[in-house]
């Protein structure tokens, strides 16, 4: 093992910064990052010992202790849940003989949940090693189950089982025509790099991750820096090395469009980011690109020597004189990284924490230095404006979101996908093309967004009403509602960095509170209760995270307040742990069964 | 008589330090006795309480008994108090939640040092141990609370003459302590 | 003309690169925190600095003080909302005061004096944690932690030592050191080093000195933090 860090940490340069590369390869050799590998890393990388194991307890695909040589993982989205994996998860427990959670006593299989894995459109999912497992049912749960038992390894798997479909249903302006490799920046070139920023601005392309900052005045304050920051040096800001940084961690539950948008137009999402660096001047650039999105990693590599022989990566970019290139980075389990800031600490090999803002990015951002993040969509939109001018783009759409959106769609419809539409296109349009009927509501934006009764059907996709970062599920009447708000607030307490109080125990007590009302242990104050939770932590949370960890239970009880108080109890108060359950292991030592050995769980009860 | 205000008060998880400190009211319990008038409590030796106005517990809940007491005072008591740092948050007794009941129960009556005759005991006028010692208010609704260990005889001064005249009760900030 | 901002109507100086908290401190206003010292960088994680600037929820301590912003401090929401976030800190740990050596002097218990948090709201989490009483001048006990990283800061900043860390995610967050072993005794801790000093709770304690004080004849006894923050912060400000 001694020799195998050694030649790792030499082929990463002993950069600190490449460490979640270097723990990954460490946890896909040895299935667990062992002790003597952490005290050895640190020496090498010449960084504390605690920084290491802080990253390994971090992220969800890192493990201080043994793995199974199998490490599977099933996908806990609301989608998956909705096509049955809880039984599934049940199933393939008792056919591979070990409890969820645990390593098998041979130690060839472990078997856990995961957070959504980008695939609700052909799950159930899961992942084993870090690849994808899609449309799993009991006879490829089998097929899967007797692979394992005979320890064949993963490469003579059937392909079939790892098979990821584009589901590109719908296609707009953007996924018509995707560009030709290099016509993007043979354009900028053309027409002169501060003129093709004037473009970007003209089309006014919003950043396409949910949160709309305006594309071009980001690549403006990058470059210019920014007077209203208090921590920009804008003379000292046109000096410095710049960064560009491709956001692919999509990690909002039903989202999946990067991952068609990588595996089908990378080449132009890539050429996306080198137009931008181009225009701001940097020289490097990264792709954080989802763990879970482990099977893009060769083909996107391909794709970047593709264009480096092209000579539109490297030095000295189509003969114009500038340098710029393009490195993946992968990342291990962790839903906050979707969060710029996050990402930028993850990319620099740390714990995925948001930072405090200002400074932003464009003035802090990589090292300390200007840099820009935008979603793989938005690159890939700039590519294409880029080439086509502003006023392509600018023409379509509604008054403040320009364009396209390209739309995660999963859930009860007929035809989950990929769909481009315009935006302002009305959510019933949507569901029309998807093949959804007998719909009760809608989840815009996933579990941080919102979601939408079946009676604002005509409420439009667009940043000045529902803004989207792209997942759209679909919930018919079968569903409870209250299931799905489970769902995503157990999710939030999962993903909670644990930087700030509000939100690392705030989402823990929202799950308990909303946990004890579904179970029915609510009483008369529990709902009030959990409100005012969920607005202590919407208001005083550090990040995007803790500040929408809410918003399930706030947009579903704004819609469906009978729901919750169908809940509760018409009594004051009830405790919010089993009573009876508590005296269990008091009857057993005293070998008691007699009713004073019981107790009911609220006073009513008793009499 | 008939006007005096009826106030309850028991011990439950608690060593009634919190008892003691109520007596050091010292000559202002003369003062109290005037406006009130005690029903179920360790100085008066009633077993149950009724129709009380105030209800002051002591300590948190630990098993089955503790329960069933709780409960008669929400039940019997308009305005249910909890007094003291067991009451509020376990306290003392709560540190024996870090240990699983089977151990504890083991320790003392199994294997532990000294131990003769090792048997569970088991009758059906016991009461039986919760798993986790729980604070009140996870049990039953509280309306107020009274904090430190114990909370001293001006924190229930206050407290009791600012409810008999009808105010909101505050504790300024001398009168806080969790210790 | 100096450049000032408004905290609560009260008009306030501030030198450029100053955050409010700085600004604040120096004019006299005490904003309630546990996570900012002077002498470290902000970190801004507990959130009881929390104010709103021209309407907005910021870290007094990380967010810097700009030309005529609107600050609000001492409002009954922000009160209210920080004696929540106080009791979360009090249900995700164990925090039994009466059998803690810093009772009086804990910062933690003070904040909590000082917004009359007579209850902790919330279910507690009784969550398992140890203590580690390998080193022979200190001790950590993990049952108190709040995970302000001021001991973190402390060790890398002043002693050059990098002793702490956080690790884990969201409700497992916890503090680790240094050491092949895990332990206190293996890091290259010291007694006299800031970060065995510098823990606003009774997490990290010098051993053999909890009781030289009576209880009742201790910091919080008798001054609220309030007073007792600002003549120390100040001070380190100069």
């Amino acid at each position: 093992m001694q020799v195998f860090i050694e030649n790792l940490a030499a082929s990463h340069n002993y950069q600190p910064t490449r460490l979640l590369l270097i723990l990954r390869a460490i946890q896909a050799r040895y299935h667990y990052i062992p002790q003597p590998a952490i005290m050895q890393l640190a020496g090498l990388l010449d960084i504390p010992s605690t920084q290491i194991i802080g990253v390994i307890e971090f992220y969800s695909f890192f493990h201080l202790v043994p793995r199974g040589q199998y490490e599977v993982l099933i996908s806990d989205s609301i989608t998956d849940a909705m096509l049955g994996k809880h039984k599934l998860m049940d199933y393939l427990s008792e056919k591979l003989q070990l409890t969820v959670g645990a390593v098998r006593n041979d130690g060839v299989v472990s078997l856990d949940n995961t957070s959504c894995t980008g695939l609700c459109d052909q799950g159930p999912a899961g992942l084993v090693n870090g690849y994808p497992l899609t449309r799993l049912d009991r006879s490829r749960l089998d097929q899967i189950a007797d692979l394992i038992n005979q320890q064949k390894p993963l490469d003579e798997w059937p392909r079939e089982l790892f098979r990821v479909d584009d589901n590109l249903i719908k296609s707009g302006m953007l996924l018509d025509r995707p560009i030709a490799r290099g016509a993007a920046l043979d354009a900028t070139f053309k027409r002169g790099l501060q003129e093709t920023l004037a473009e970007i601005n003209q089309s006014g392309l919003r950043g396409r991750g949910g949160a709309g900052y305006t594309t071009g005045w980001k690549w403006h304050l990058c470059y210019e820096g920014s007077e209203q920051d208090a921590f920009c040096d804008v003379a000292a800001q046109q000096q410095q090395q710049r960064y560009v940084i491709c956001n692919a961690d999509e990690g909002e539950p039903g989202t999946f469009k990067d991952r068609v948008l990588l595996n089908s137009y990378a080449d132009q999402v890539f050429e996306g980011m080198t137009v931008c660096a181009v225009i701001i001047g940097a020289t490097q650039g990264f792709m954080y690109l989802r763990g879970e999105y482990l099977f893009l990693y060769d083909k996107l590599l391909a794709i970047l020597d593709q264009r480096r022989a092209a000579g539109l990566l490297g030095n000295n970019i189509l003969g114009k004189g500038l340098s710029f290139d393009i490195e993946i980075c992968l990342g291990a389990g962790a839903y906050i990284c979707g969060e710029e800031s996050a990402l930028i600490e993850s990319l620099e090999g740390k714990m995925g924490i948001p930072r405090n803002r200002p400074p932003y990015p464009v003035t802090q951002g990589y090292l300390g230095k200007p840099t820009v993040v935008n979603n793989v969509e938005t690159f890939l939109a700039a590519a294409a404006i880029a080439e086509q001018g502003g006023d392509w783009f600018a023409n379509i759409g509604t008054d403040k979101s320009k364009g396209t959106k390209i739309l995660s769609i999963c859930g009860d419809c007929q035809h989950p996908g990929i769909y481009e539409y315009p935006f302002g296109t009305t959510v019933q349009t949507v569901l029309d093309d998807c093949g959804a009927d007998d719909v009760l509501g809608v989840q815009i934006g996933g579990p941080s967004g919102t979601f939408i009764s079946n009676q604002e059907f005509n409420r439009k996709l667009a940043f000045e009403d529902l803004a989207t970062g792209g997942s759209f599920i679909i919930f018919n009447n079968s569903r409870n509602v209250l299931d799905v708000v489970n769902n995503f607030t157990h999710f939030f307490a999962h993903e909670s960095c644990g930087f700030c109080t509000p939100c690392r125990v705030g989402t823990s007590l929202l799950k308990k509170q909303l946990d004890k009302i579904i179970e029915g242990h609510g009483s008369a104050g529990d709902v009030v209760a959990l409100e005012e939770l969920c607005r202590l932590v919407k208001n005083n949370s550090h990040c995007g995270l803790g500040q929408t960890a809410a918003n399930p239970i706030i947009t579903t009880l704004e819609r469906y307040p009978e729901l919750y108080q169908a809940q509760l109890k018409k009594i004051s108060y009830e405790p919010g742990f089993d009573l009876d359950g508590a005296l269990e292991t008091a009857r057993r030592m005293a070998g008691r069964n007699d009713p004073a050995a019981h107790l009911a769980q609220t006073e009513a009860e008793h009499e | 008589m008939a006007n005096k205000i009826r106030v309850a008060t028991t011990s439950l998880a608690g060593c009634f330090g919190c008892h003691m400190s109520f007596l050091d009211l010292d000559e202002r319990l003369l003062q109290l006795a005037e406006l009130v008038e005690f029903d179920r409590s360790p100085i008066t030796d009633i077993e149950h309480c009724t129709n009380c106005d105030i209800g002051l517990i002591e300590g948190g809940v630990c098993n089955s008994e503790n329960v069933h007491t709780l409960r008669e005072f929400r039940k019997n008591c308009k305005i249910l108090v909890a007094v003291g740092a067991c009451a509020i948050n376990g306290g003392l007794p709560a540190m024996r939640n870090f240990i699983p009941l089977e151990e504890c129960l083991s320790e003392a009556y199994l294997d532990g040092i000294g131990v003769e005759n090792p048997q569970i005991p088991s009758d059906i006028e016991l009461p039986l141990l919760l798993d986790k010692v729980r604070p009140i208010h996870e049990v039953v609704k509280i309306d107020y609370y009274l904090p430190g260990c114990p909370p001293s005889a001006d924190v229930f001064w206050k407290f009791l003459t600012d409810l008999l005249e009808g105010r909101e009760p505050e504790l300024d900030y001398g009168l806080v302590h969790y210790d | 003309m100096s450049k000032t901002i408004t905290i609560d109507g009260k008009t306030i100086p501030f030198e450029d690169g100053q955050t409010i908290m700085q600004a604040a401190t120096a004019a006299d206003v005490y904003i309630p925190h546990l996570c900012h010292h002077p002498d470290y960088t902000p970190h801004g994680s507990c959130k009881l600095c929390t104010v709103k600037v021209n309407g907005r929820n910021c870290s007094a301590c990380t967010f810097p003080a700009a030309e005529g912003q609107d600050v609000l401090n001492n409002i009954k929401e922000l009160t209210d909302d920080r004696q929540k976030i106080t009791q979360m800190l009090f249900v995700e740990g164990n925090h039994f005061c009466p059998s803690c050596e810093k009772t009086g002097n804990c910062q933690l218990q003070a904040v909590a004096y000082h917004l009359n948090m007579l209850d902790d709201h919330f279910p507690l989490f009784y969550p398992h944690r140890n203590v580690d009483a390998s080193h022979p001048d200190l001790m950590i006990d993990h049952n108190r932690c709040i995970f302000c990283t001021l001991c973190v800061r402390a060790s890398r900043e002043h002693d050059d030592k990098d002793v702490f860390a956080l690790s884990g995610r969201g409700i497992n967050k916890h503090l680790i050191v240094n050491s092949i072993s895990g332990l206190l005794k293996d890091t290259d801790m010291d007694m006299h080093d800031h970060a065995a000093h510098i823990c606003p709770t009774g997490a990290i304690l010098i051993k053999r000195t909890g009781y030289q004080v009576p209880i009742g004849e201790r910091i919080y006894d008798h001054q609220e933090i309030d007073a007792v923050s600002l003549a120390t912060e100040q001070q380190h400000g100069e």
